[in-house]
C-alpha cells in the first residue's frame, strides 16, 4: 500500500512539472462564438501590459461582429523578445506581433509580411510612421508617444513668488542654463519650499535606468544626427556628450536622494516622488500619466516641457515624440490568417468600436480616423499637443537606432558607476561611442 | 510476479521515459545543435559552423565571470557545509525545540530565488544607506550579498540532510570509540565525519551545482552591477543571449561550454567524495 502511494506520488508530481510549463495567460475566443464559415484566425501577441484586459475585450467583440477567432496574449512586463522567441518557434505562431523599431526590425525581418498596399498603411497620417526594409513596409507604428520633463505646476509657481526668485513665470524655462538656475535654486531652498528635491530620483533599478541610458541620451543623438543629416549610423561621434554630462549632473546633484543611492531607486519611486509633491521636476512621457494621478498633486497642475541640454537654439526644441511600438504580421502564418489579421487590423483603426477601444487605452494614433474626438483624456497629451501648436520642433526618437540591448547596457552601468562615484565620466564616453562602432558591428556582422 | 515485472517493465517506464526524452533529452540535443546555428526561434536555425565559439573566444566579460562564479562556488560551498554540518550536530542533541529549530533553518529555502533577492537587496541596501552607499558600489558588496544570501538560503536544507545522516550512524561506534578513550574531537573526526560522508558527497554535489548555476538571486540582487562586475556565468549567457540581435548562437554556445564545466565539476568531486566514503 505504502509503495502504491508513494507511485503515485511520484506520477502526479510528474504530471504537475508537465502542466507548469503550460502556465500561460492566453485568452482564446476560438469557436465560442465563431460563425463554421469563418475563415482564418488572429493570433495578436501584445506588447502593452497595461493594456492586457482591454485588447481582450476588443478582440472579443471584433469575433462577436465578425465571427474570426482573435486571440490575445499578453507578454509580461519586459518578457516580450523572450515570449515573442518561443512563441515564433510554434506551429500555431503569432499572426500579429511588434517590433520596437529598426533595431528590433533586423532580428525580425524575416518575418515581416509586407503591408504595402494594406488598409492599414493606407490609413496612415504620414509615411514616417511606416517601418521600412528596403522598398517593403514591414511594420506600421500604432501609437505615438511623447516624453520630456513633467513638472509640478504648483511648485513651480510658488517657487516664482520666493524673493529673489530666478524666474517669475514657469514660462521662462526655454533653455538648459535657465532649467540649470532655477533646479539648483529650488534643491538650495528645498526646506522653504516643502520639496526633497529639485528633481525625482533618478533611479539606476532596471525599473527606471531607460529613462536615462535609453530615453535622454536620445537628445545628443538627435542633434548629432539633425547636424550630420543621418537618420542612422554605424558609428556616432559623441558630439554632444559633454550636454549630456551636464544634464546628468543636474540629475543627480539636485535630486531627492543623494548620488550614491540611486541603485537602489526604482520607477516606482521616482512616480511616487513626483506624485506626493516632494519634487518638482520628473523626467517620463505620456505613459507615465497613471502612476503619478489621483494622490497628492491635482491633475490641472502636471504640464511637461522639453528637456533641454544645452544646445543653440533650442529656444525652439520641443518634446521627444515617436513610436516604438510598431505592428508587424508575420510572412510564415497561414495565407488566410494574414488575411485575417490585416482585416482585424484595418477593423481597429476604421471601425468606431476599434478607435474608441484604442483611445480608451490611452493611445495617440496615428492613423487618419482618429480626429479629435478620439483624443484620450490625459493632459500629458495635452501638453504634447500644445508644444506642437506654438511651433516648437519635435525631437525624434532616435534612440530605436541605438544599436543593441548591450550599448543601452553599457551606457546605463557606466552613467551609474559615474554617479555612485566609482567611475569617470570617460567610461560612459567610451561606453557611448567605442561601445556603438563595436556594439553595431557585433550586430551587423554583414557590415 | 518477477515475470509480470518484466513482462510489463516496459509500459510502466513508457511515461517517465517519454518524459525524459521530451523534458530533457531532445532540448539537450536540440541545445547543442543550436550552439553550431545562427537563429532567431529555434525552428529557422542555421548552421553557420564553429563561428559562435570562436565569438566567445574574445568575451573578455565572459572570462570575468567564470572566475567571479568560480570564488562564488569556492567560498560558499565551504561555508555551507561547514555551517549546515556544525548545525546538524547541535539539532542531534537532545534539547528540547530541537524540531522547531530544524523548521526554522528550512524555512528560507521555501521562498523562491527572486523573492530572496529582492528582500535581501532592501535589507543589505538599507544598512549600506547609512554609510552612504549601496549593494553596487563595488563588486566585493555584490560578491558577500551573494555569499550571504546563498548561504541564507541553503544551510537549512543542507543541514537537513545532514541530520539524517547522523542519525543513522549506530551509537555501539561511538561507544567504543569511547570504551577506547577518544575524546571529544577524535569522536568528531575518526567516527562522525568518516560516517557522513555520504551525505557529505550528497551537499557537496547540490552546492557546487546550486552555486554553479545560481541565476534568480543574481539578477535580483545586483543584476550583475556595477558593469557586469557581479554577474555570473548564468547570468552572462542569459545577457547574451537578450543582448543583441543574432546572438543568440553565442549565448547558446556559451551554454554548452557552461555544461561541459558543470559536469566536469561535478565528476570530479562525486568521485573525490565517494573514494572517502566507508562501509558500514
Amino acid at each position: 500500500m505504502r509503495k502504491n502511494l508513494l507511485a503515485l506520488g511520484l506520477c502526479a508530481a510528474m504530471l504537475a512539472g508537465a502542466a507548469a510549463g503550460c502556465g500561460n495567460n492566453t485568452n482564446s475566443n476560438a469557436g465560442e462564438t465563431g460563425t463554421p464559415t469563418a475563415k482564418g484566425a488572429v493570433y495578436y501577441l501584445n506588447f502593452k501590459p497595461e493594456q492586457a484586459d482591454q485588447w481582450t475585450a476588443l478582440a472579443n467583440a471584433y469575433t462577436n461582429e465578425t465571427g474570426v477567432p482573435v486571440t490575445v496574449v499578453t507578454a509580461a512586463s519586459g518578457g516580450y523578445e523572450q515570449q515573442l522567441k518561443s512563441e515564433m518557434a510554434k506551429s500555431e505562431a503569432p499572426t500579429l506581433f511588434q517590433v520596437n523599431g529598426p533595431v528590433g526590425l533586423a532580428a525580425w525581418k524575416a518575418y515581416c509580411y509586407d503591408l504595402s498596399g494594406s488598409d492599414v498603411v493606407s490609413e496612415l497620417t504620414s509615411d514616417s510612421f511606416a517601418l521600412k526594409n528596403g522598398d517593403q513596409i514591414a511594420g506600421v507604428a500604432y501609437v505615438t508617444e511623447t516624453y520630456g520633463l513633467i513638472y509640478n505646476e504648483e511648485l513651480l509657481s510658488k517657487y516664482c513668488e520666493l524673493d529673489n526668485a530666478k524666474i517669475k513665470n514657469a514660462s521662462e524655462i526655454n533653455n538648459f542654463s535657465t532649467l540649470k538656475a532655477v533646479a539648483e535654486d529650488i534643491q538650495a531652498r528645498r526646506d522653504e519650499l516643502g520639496v526633497k528635491g529639485a528633481f525625482t530620483s533618478a533611479g539606476m533599478d532596471s525599473s527606471s535606468d531607460w529613462r536615462f541610458k535609453t530615453h535622454l541620451a536620445n537628445i545628443p543623438v538627435y542633434y548629432e544626427y539633425r547636424d550630420r543629416s543621418l537618420s542612422t549610423t554605424d558609428a556616432i561621434e559623441g558630439k554632444y556628450l559633454d550636454n549630456y554630462r551636464a544634464v546628468w549632473d543636474l540629475y543627480i546633484e539636485n535630486a531627492t536622494c543623494a548620488p550614491a543611492l540611486l541603485s537602489s531607486k526604482t520607477g516606482d519611486d521616482a512616480a511616487a516622488e513626483f506624485a506626493m509633491g516632494e519634487a518638482v521636476f520628473y523626467q517620463n512621457g505620456t505613459w507615465a500619466w497613471n502612476d503619478i494621478t489621483g494622490y497628492e498633486v491635482e491633475d490641472d497642475d502636471i504640464g511637461m516641457m522639453p528637456i533641454y541640454i544645452g544646445v543653440p537654439g533650442e529656444e525652439n526644441q520641443g518634446l521627444c515624440t515617436g513610436s516604438e511600438n510598431y505592428w508587424c504580421v508575420n510572412k510564415k502564418a497561414k495565407d488566410e490568417d494574414i488575411m485575417a489579421t490585416l482585416d482585424f487590423l484595418s477593423w481597429c483603426v476604421t471601425s468606431d468600436k476599434g478607435k474608441t477601444a484604442l483611445t480608451d487605452m490611452g493611445f495617440v494614433c496615428p492613423f487618419r480616423g482618429f480626429t479629435d474626438q478620439y483624443a484620450p483624456d490625459n493632459p500629458l497629451l495635452e501638453a504634447a499637443r500644445e508644444d506642437i501648436e506654438v511651433g516648437h520642433t519635435p525631437v525624434d526618437w532616435c534612440f530605436t537606432t541605438m544599436p543593441s540591448e548591450t550599448w543601452k547596457n553599457g551606457v546605463g552601468a557606466a552613467l551609474l558607476e559615474y554617479a555612485q562615484g566609482t567611475g569617470k565620466w570617460d567610461a560612459v564616453q567610451t561606453a557611448f561611442v567605442e561601445g556603438w562602432k563595436t556594439e553595431y558591428q557585433a550586430s551587423n556582422p554583414a557590415a | 510476479m518477477e515475470k509480470a515485472i518484466k513482462k510489463t517493465f516496459a509500459l510502466f517506464a513508457l511515461p517517465t521515459l517519454a518524459a525524459f526524452v521530451i523534458g530533457f533529452f531532445v532540448p539537450f540535443i536540440l541545445g547543442i545543435y543550436l550552439s553550431f546555428c545562427r537563429f532567431t526561434t529555434i525552428s529557422d536555425a542555421q548552421f553557420t559552423g564553429l563561428a559562435n565559439y570562436r565569438a566567445l573566444a574574445g568575451d573578455g566579460v565572459f572570462l570575468h565571470s567564470l572566475w567571479f562564479t568560480a570564488a562564488f562556488t569556492a567560498v560558499t560551498v565551504v561555508l555551507i557545509n561547514v555551517l549546515a554540518f556544525a548545525a546538524a550536530l547541535l539539532l542531534t542533541r537532545s534539547f528540547r525545540g530541537t524540531n522547531v529549530f530544524r523548521a526554522v533553518f528550512f524555512l528560507p529555502n521555501l521562498i523562491g530565488g527572486i523573492v530572496l533577492g529582492y528582500i535581501w537587496q532592501l535589507i543589505f541596501n538599507g544598512i549600506l544607506s547609512i554609510f552612504g552607499r549601496t549593494l553596487t558600489y563595488s563588486s566585493v558588496y555584490g560578491f558577500w550579498g551573494l555569499v550571504v544570501l546563498m548561504c541564507w538560503q541553503q544551510i537549512g536544507y543542507m543541514m537537513i540532510i545532514y541530520i539524517a545522516g547522523l542519525q543513522s550512524i549506530p551509537d555501539a561506534l561511538y561507544e567504543a570509540a569511547r570504551i577506547d578513550g577518544a575524546n571529544g574531537r577524535q569522536l568528531l573526526f575518526r567516527v562522525t565525519v568518516p560516517m557522513s560522508m555520504p551525505a557529505i558527497t550528497i551537499c557537496t554535489f547540490l552546492t557546487l551545482t546550486n552555486s554553479f548555476k545560481l541565476f534568480d538571486q543574481n539578477l535580483a540582487l545586483t543584476a550583475g552591477q556595477p558593469s557586469q562586475m557581479t554577474e555570473l556565468l548564468a547570468l552572462n549567457i542569459y545577457n547574451t543571449f537578450y543582448g543583441r540581435a543574432g546572438w543568440e548562437g553565442v549565448g547558446q554556445a556559451k551554454a554548452v561550454v557552461f555544461f561541459l564545466l558543470v559536469a566536469l565539476l561535478a565528476m570530479i568531486q562525486t568521485r573525490l567524495t565517494r573514494s572517502r566514503e566507508v562501509q558500514q
